[in-house]
């Protein structure tokens, strides 16, 4: 049952008479609901009725549950509703630091929370059933209703209802024009209005406005397309992140990310074939003002080659402008700086040199690092490792009291170092942290009053370590950048199914679809009387004007012929007289008598229109 | 380093200040102009809602006037039809479609005939224009300050906002739409607004973080406030929907309402026509409001290297959107018309302004450049 009609708003009344649980049937509007019938493909509300046919019975009435606009509608609160914890729990896909942070702050609640699976609620179990749910269930809608609208499309418009004077638009007068010529005249006019219009008895029938279901239901299979889109886009992306210094390159192989992230149908062979080099990078800070150090503008540098024969390009990459490269971006996430020093061993050996990245800690580039040295031997020659761990200050105030950076710009740089020294832990074990320092094996040195050996340096600066054990010296600074590189599936689909979504949903909701029904019989004083009504998908102020530049249109071959000045009423009774040809006879103020129309009188709406008159 | 970003003109956000606050200051004129509308509005008897619940068949005309002499005749359920006739010309009959209720007719308005309180309500309006004109200035000589899109942070966004949503009321008035009714708690939460920006999102005219530069921001942002300040429209017809049902229901019922509120609700709009407004305004703002979105994922996947990431913005505007899209579905939905739906516009837009205030305040997420 897939009847419908206007409602008292743009929505529309669902069901068929068995459907109608507003109260009293009125003789009015269900007329009107024949007369929208198939009017739009929306399913048909159906009560909640408990099976009685076994299984089978079960199913089906299951599967009608599901594709109801009742389920669609509680499944999209759902959608919605579950969303929220996402928005409020730290989830480890977005910021796996923090839910490690919460973990540590909520001991009784984390256990609860990775239960119900709330660190990772966009792929939850519960939240996939939701969604999973309502794409079935616009898949279960979407593909009868697409069969219903075709066979709309191509059934004629149909046939005027018997009682045009209870649709919602309606007028009437005579004329001296034969009902033929009426007829042919108002075809004619709604076929120039790209009406689809027919002549059917005495009646014309015509509908426009079909692109509002075709705008709906292209809208419904574009959130299809988008949702597979999104879903390729998860199982076949991958993302992975690489430090780069600035002198130093970065190839697009698994080795070289720092992290890398993928979906599970990924394959390492579907890497982009590039890479590039770290040539310059630019900061550009507020120098002045309340907003003093606010970043303003980053730009990389870079020169890149693609494929093998690695011919190098120079272009930049900035926040906003990401370089493509094949189904791949290069996206600049962060920067910093990354001081050079050189470690000399107890022996006076360089032991290790270059460039160590320290990793911001606050907005001003209050940074922290380590620096770590396998390749040592002691002043006795003895082999052991060196650990080096503190802050890097850009922009360092020696008067300030405090050793936070002053400003995120490279003003007057600054180390502070605490030197240790034993089994840094890194050949074998678990995978280490680079930024960090695993202290559990190390000794701190002591300076000669036993006190931890710390110094603050600065470029040019060199930390001698007591007893000869060796130096590091502070030679300068570089900065690094820290590069995305994602390799993304289904953006194009995603685009697509958005943007036709978009005009979709405008269509559906902007164009009205209604019927219009001329109908023009021979009266009883021998002239014609036309009768014109309409009938919208949705009520709509349009509607009444459009019939009347109808009706005003069809005065040049329906004139409506010269009465007496206060014959208007008469001439709308001699049409109530002759509208139902014949066929009911009954007036219509006695309506409320007839055999479908039983209860019409206890509308007080309806004997009023009578009694207006 | 260089120096790329201009610096802000300080005079010219100093101009911006003032000139807010002269808009506020006339606001809040417009405002009392409003009261005295509703209070000499108070004076008149109206009782037509009851009437025309009682009335049997009292028919009552009025009508639209077609092209070339045809006259169009307006029928209405309940309060019968309505006729504007013209000598031998055919008439178009409009009837609603049969609701328990039928159409009642519309509430005459706050001034509810009353001279004095029409004049009042004419006097609030043409204030409301020039507060608008104030606060439009506002806007545009922030933006020129900093020579950018005036809707990089919480201030500039709340102003631009109230604007556009004052803008679109007089929009309407303009179309020679009966929305003076919007008018008073229109201009209250302009006010409340406002009054928040200058004292607790007051941000300097200032340059923007690196992820803020882009054409999208225009695009993105200032449809995202198009689209805010229309559903606020929407909102306050729903609310004001859920009144008058509530009301017009009491009297089906045969009870009789309080004084004050017969008085204030007589002269609204009927509920159904409260309840149109509403509906027209969320479903047009929609598709808009779909694209501000899509928009934001595009501008999200350049500047952050996806389009979608579940940050908390995003999921509020994705709660958004599935909220209006339900509150659309339910409307379609038997059952689920008329105070249910209007329940759902309400959540809907209350989604829509956490999504602006709460995640801002009280989450971390990638658009906390909000300058809070
Ligand atoms: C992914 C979830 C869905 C979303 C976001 C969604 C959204 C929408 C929106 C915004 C509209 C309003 C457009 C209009 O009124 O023409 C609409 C209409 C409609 N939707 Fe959905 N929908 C979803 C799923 C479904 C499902 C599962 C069904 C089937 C049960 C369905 C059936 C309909 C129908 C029949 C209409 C037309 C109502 C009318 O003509 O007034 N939708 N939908």
């Amino acid at each position: 049952m897939s009847t419908t009609g206007t409602g008292a708003d743009a929505g529309q009344e669902t069901g068929g008479p068995a459907g109608d649980a507003g109260g009293a049937p009125e003789g009015a509007a269900r007329e009107e609901r024949e007369a929208a019938a198939q009017l739009s493909t929306a399913p048909g509300e159906e009560r909640l009725n408990v099976p009685s046919l076994g299984v089978i019975g079960w199913v089906r009435w299951f599967w009608r549950q599901l594709t109801s606009m009742r389920v669609a509608l509680i499944l999209l609160f759902l959608l919605s509703l579950g969303a929220i914890p996402g928005s409020v729990i730290p989830q480890t896909p977005v910021d796996a630091l923090k839910v490690e942070k919460f973990r540590e702050q909520h001991e009784t609640l984390a256990p609860l929370y990775d239960k119900l699976q709330l660190f990772d609620v966009y792929t939850s179990v519960w939240f996939s059933a939701i969604y999973i749910l309502l794409f079935i269930s616009l898949v279960g809608c979407i593909v009868p209703r697409t069969w219903q609208f075709v066979g709309q499309l191509r059934a004629r418009p149909p046939r005027a209802p018997r009682k045009l004077d209870r649709m919602p638009v309606y007028a009437t007068w005579r004329t001296e024009a034969d009902p033929e010529t009426v007829r042919e005249a108002a075809r004619q006019l709604l076929r120039k209005r790209r009406f689809r219009a027919h002549v059917q008895g005495d009646a014309v029938a015509s509908e426009k406005g079909y692109l509002r279901e075709a705008g709906n239901l292209a809208f419904h299979i574009a959130l299809i397309v988008l949702l597979l889109a999104f879903a390729s886009g998860q199982l076949w992306k991958s993302e992975g992140n690489k430090l780069v210094v600035q002198g130093d390159g970065f190839s697009n192989t698994l080795t070289q990310y720092d992290d890398f992230q993928s979906g599970s149908l990924f394959t390492a062979d579907m890497l982009d074939s590039f890479g590039f080099r770290l040539k310059d990078f630019h900061a550009t800070y507020e120098e002045s003002g309340p907003n003093k150090g606010t970043a303003r503008d980053f730009q990389a540098d870079v020169a890149y080659w693609e494929g093998g024969d690695g011919k190098e390009k120079d272009t930049t990459i900035k926040v906003n402008h990401p370089l493509e490269l094949g189904s791949s971006k290069v996206y600049l996430i962060a920067n910093g700086f990354a001081p050079v020093v050189s470690v000399k061993d107890g022996k006076g050996n360089v032991a290790y040199r270059g460039p160590v990245p320290f990793l911001q800690q606050d907005n001003n580039q209050t940074s922290s690092g380590v620096v770590k040295v396998t390749d040592y031997v002691d002043a006795k020659g003895r082999k052991d490792q060196l650990g080096f761990q503190g802050f890097f200050v850009p922009d360092f105030a020696p008067n300030s009291g405090t050793m936070f950076s002053q400003s995120p710009m490279l003003k007057n740089p600054a180390m502070f170092l605490t030197a240790y020294h034993g089994n840094l832990g890194v050949d074998g074990g678990p995978a280490q942290n680079v930024y960090q320092l695993d202290t559990e094996n190390m000794t701190k040195f002591k300076a000669p009053d036993g006190s931890p050996f710390a110094k603050k340096l600065t470029p040019g600066d060199t930390m001698k370590l007591p007893n000869g054990a060796g130096s590091l010296k502070f030679e300068g600074v570089k900065e690094w950048a820290n590069f995305q590189v994602s390799h993304q599936v289904g953006n194009g689909w995603a685009l697509g199914g958005a943007l036709a979504a978009i005009f979709g949903l405008a269509g559906s909701l902007f164009i009205q679809r209604r019927r219009v029904w001329v109908r023009a019989v021979a009266g009883a004083d021998g002239r014609t009387v036309v009768e014109a009504a309409g009938l919208g998908r949705s009520e709509s102020s349009r509607l009444p004007d459009e019939l009347a530049a109808l009706v005003a249109a069809m005065q040049d071959a329906a004139p409506q012929a010269t009465e007496p000045a206060d014959d208007a009423a008469a001439a709308k009774d001699a049409a109530d007289e002759k509208h139902p040809t014949g066929r009911q006879g009954a007036p219509h103020e006695d309506a409320g008598t007839e055999a479908d129309g039983g209860t019409d009188s206890a509308d007080p709406a309806e004997s009023s229109e009578g009694a207006g008159k | 380093m260089t120096i790329l970003a201009a610096e802000p003109n300080e005079q010219l956000a100093q101009i911006s200040n003032y000139l807010i606050y002269s808009a506020m200051a006339v606001y809040v004129l417009a405002f009392f102009a409003f009261i005295a509308e509703w209070t000499f509005g108070s004076r008149s008897k109206v009782a037509r809602t009851a009437a025309a619940l009682t009335a049997d068949g009292g028919a009552e005309k009025g009508g639209v006037p077609a092209q070339s002499g045809v006259s169009v005749q307006v029928k209405s359920q309940s309060g019968g039809t309505a006729v504007l006739e013209k000598p031998a010309a055919p008439e178009v009959v409009t009837r609603s479609a049969a609701g328990k209720r039928g159409e009642l007719p519309d509430g005459p308005g706050a001034a509810a005939g009353d001279e004095q309180g029409d004049m009042y309500g004419r006097i609030a309006v043409s204030l409301t224009v020039l507060a608008f004109l104030l606060h439009a200035g506002g806007v545009l000589s922030r933006s020129l300050s900093v020579q950018r899109a005036p809707w990089g942070n919480m201030y500039e966004f709340s102003t631009a906002f109230s604007m556009v949503a004052v803008g679109a009321f007089l929009g309407f008035l303009a179309a020679k739409k009966r929305v003076r009714w919007i008018g008073l708690p229109l201009v209250t939460t302009v006010l409340l607004d406002l009054g928040l920006a200058v004292t607790v999102f007051y941000t300097d005219s200032d340059q923007l973080v690196p992820a803020l530069h882009s054409y999208w921001l225009w695009i993105h942002v200032s449809l995202a406030i198009i689209c805010g300040a229309l559903f606020y429209l929407g909102f306050v017809g729903s609310l004001l929907y859920l009144f008058r049902d509530a009301y017009e229901a009491k009297l089906l019922r045969g009870e009789k309402p309080g004084k004050v509120a017969t008085s204030i609700m007589e002269r609204l709009p009927a509920a159904n026509s409260l309840d149109k407004f509403a509906y027209r305004i969320n479903a047009a703002v929609f598709p808009f409001w779909t694209f501000t979105i899509v928009a934001g994922a595009i501008w999200a996947g350049d500047a952050w290297g996806r389009y979608w990431g579940w940050d908390p913005k995003e999921v509020w505007s994705f709660i958004t959107w599935v909220a209006y899209a339900a509150y659309l579905h339910a409307r379609a939905t038997a059952g689920w018309k008329g105070r249910k739906a209007a329940y759902l516009a309400l959540l809907a837009f209350a989604c829509f302004l956490f999504n602006y205030y709460g995640v801002n305040i009280f989450f971390n997420g990638k658009h906390s450049y909000a300058g809070i």
